[in-house]
């Protein structure tokens, strides 16, 4: 590599992160903008007041506390389903298991437009009107699938002569799961906990379908930028962007921390 | 089965399968087999629904057929998703190999965590910032004429190219991760081999870093493309009345007709489209499944 192509490399790296963070910046200055409009430009003074008017906006908030119940009932389902299936799919082998492994993978891989709608179709059979409730099951049949991958990669660093061990000096079943295997589980059940909050707080297409009549964030949002725009929601994506660096800072201060403790041993 | 058995007892086997069955069965098989079916049925009027009309036809799908426009933007959903896949990955492919292969380990961390800010705010948010970027009186247009590139504005939302744009942004760090993960994991020492034995910086990558890479461009593409052809928020937010999306058409279909079978006909088509890109992907790239979800 020589020293002319590194600094290139390094000229397109800085080119991407602006990239990546200007749109987030010009959004979020919208959002001090004195204009009904979101924009930048022309500049109109500075102002507080959508984030006053975001406060004031009880739909939103609404939404706001769907979006955090919803996601935290996806967590709660799809964790025990993605290590359930983990569990499974790794115990077996041959035909069953790539069988298994290509249903459980295949959610991934199908729009979310049409988990929607064989989630509202099914449930509508049964007789279960589409709310909250259907966009929950749509999640999960997606999300549980990142929760088994994540699971299974864990396993595969499992040591089972630990839990022959324990059976033969006279653990229950029980016991083994909960003093042997989840232990070993534990990161990729939190990481996966992670994952499965974020994914059901960012759907959209799932919870389009089979929403009914109620509100989450996104579709609030959405139904917001199509109906009549003000910079409220600039005010929202700034309070979003915030939020998001400040659990970077504190993951990166903790980071480095650990790192300096490491090193100074 | 008689190894979990083993292991965890009665109980607990009972419970890890039940909890797989309602996954795969309730809420993945049955839901797709319902939306089949449905597909297949007229649009009836609730008093009429397992009377004499309600009989298995191919209407739906010939109402697909039937109307050109409907192909069009089905066709053009698939092209301009694969613009998309590969736009990402002319731009993430130098920049993955230079993270995997040039940044110092110290640093990457911080890196990653920059880049993955987009993609904690949520989808809905990065499709909106491109629609203030891209409006006629907008920053963009506002730059371009003040550094005399362009004289006049440019209406950018129209035809395909705001699409194009706001779902390059939105999905371009989908590419980024699966092409280095795959780098990553490439012997630096063959590239120094490599380069001792005097091949030329094209020739290694044209024969030891792509090669290496596939399992991640494939899952990247498959990733990239699925999530184009399916997305709902950055057409319907940055498209045009001349440039429609797939995902629209069966949005009206389920919303503003509320006629769910031709719904269901139109999802099941994007469902066929998707499956045959993932298993043309895996053909092209000699990849397996577990390759391309990782």
């Amino acid at each position: 590599m020589t020293r002319k192509s590194d600094w290139l490399f390094r000229l397109y790296l800085i080119l991407f992160l602006a990239y990546m963070l200007l749109p987030l910046i010009i959004m979020g200055g919208a959002a001090f903008n004195d204009s009904r409009f979101p924009s930048v430009y022309p500049w109109q003074g500075f102002t507080w007041n959508w984030f006053i008017e975001l406060w004031n906006d009880t739909r939103l908030l609404n939404s706001f506390r769907n979006t955090l119940m919803v996601a935290v009932a996806v967590v709660v389902i799809s964790v025990p389903i993605g290590t359930a299936s983990a569990i499974l799919v790794n115990s077996v082998a041959g035909a069953v298991r790539s069988t298994l492994y290509g249903l459980m993978v295949a959610p991934i891989l199908i729009p979310g437009a049409v988990i929607g709608i064989s989630t509202l179709l099914f449930w509508n059979t049964m007789s279960v009107a589409p709310g909250l409730h259907l966009s929950v099951l749509g999640q999960v049949s997606y999300i549980s699938a990142f929760v088994m991958l994540l699971v299974l990669a864990r396993l595969q660093s499992f040591d089972r002569s630990l839990e022959e061990a324990a059976l033969d000096l006279g653990a229950s079943h029980a016991q083994v799961v909960r003093r042997v295997l989840l232990p070993h589980l534990y990161p990729a059940l939190g990481a996966g906990a992670a994952i499965a909050f974020f994914q059901s707080i960012e759907n959209f297409n799932v919870t389009l379908f089979t929403r009914g009549p109620y509100d989450t964030l996104t579709v609030y949002v959405f139904s917001r930028v199509r109906s009549g725009i003000t910079p409220t929601i600039n005010a929202l994506a700034v309070l979003m962007i915030l939020f998001t660096i400040a659990a970077i800072v504190i993951v990166e201060v903790a980071r480095l921390r650990e790192e300096r403790r490491l090193s100074a041993k | 089965m008689k190894d979990l058995l083993n292991r965890y007892g009665l109980p607990l086997t009972t419970l890890i399968c039940l909890l797989v069955a309602f996954w795969l069965l309730v809420l993945v098989i049955l839901p797709n087999l319902y939306l089949f079916e449905n597909s297949f049925r007229p649009y009836l009027p609730v008093q009429e629904m397992g009377g004499p009309k309600d009989v298995y036809t191919l209407k739906n799908y010939l109402t697909f057929v039937e109307s050109p426009i409907h192909i069009t933007v089905f066709f053009s959903t698939i092209l301009y998703s694969c613009v998309v896949t590969v736009i990402c990955f002319a731009i993430t492919y130098p920049l993955a190999y230079y993270l995997a292969k040039n940044v110092s380990v110290r640093s990457l961390p911080t890196l990653f965590l920059i880049l993955t800010i987009p993609l904690w705010v949520s989808e809905i948010m990065r499709s909106f910032a491109w629609f203030i970027i891209l409006s006629l009186r907008g920053p963009l247009n506002f730059f371009l004429v003040n550094l005399d590139i362009i004289d006049k504005p440019i209406r950018w939302m129209t035809g395909f190219r705001s699409v194009i744009i706001g779902l390059v942004y939105t999905y371009v760090l989908f590419m980024l991760f699966p092409i280095y993960n795959a780098i990553q994991s490439l012997d630096t020492n063959q590239l120094e081999a490599a380069e001792d034995l005097g091949a030329p910086w094209w020739r290694i990558h044209w024969r030891i870093v792509l090669p290496h890479s596939k399992p991640g461009i494939a899952s990247g593409s498959v990733m990239v493309f699925m999530l184009s052809a399916g997305s709902i928020l950055v057409p319907t937010l940055l498209a045009s009345t001349n440039s429609r999306w797939f995902t629209e058409i069966i949005q009206q279909w389920m919303f503003e007709s509320l006629d769910w079978n031709t719904g269901s006909a139109y999802a099941f088509l994007l469902l066929i489209l998707c499956t045959v890109f993932v298993t043309l992907v895996m053909k092209i790239f000699r990849v397996k499944l577990s390759d391309i979800a990782k």
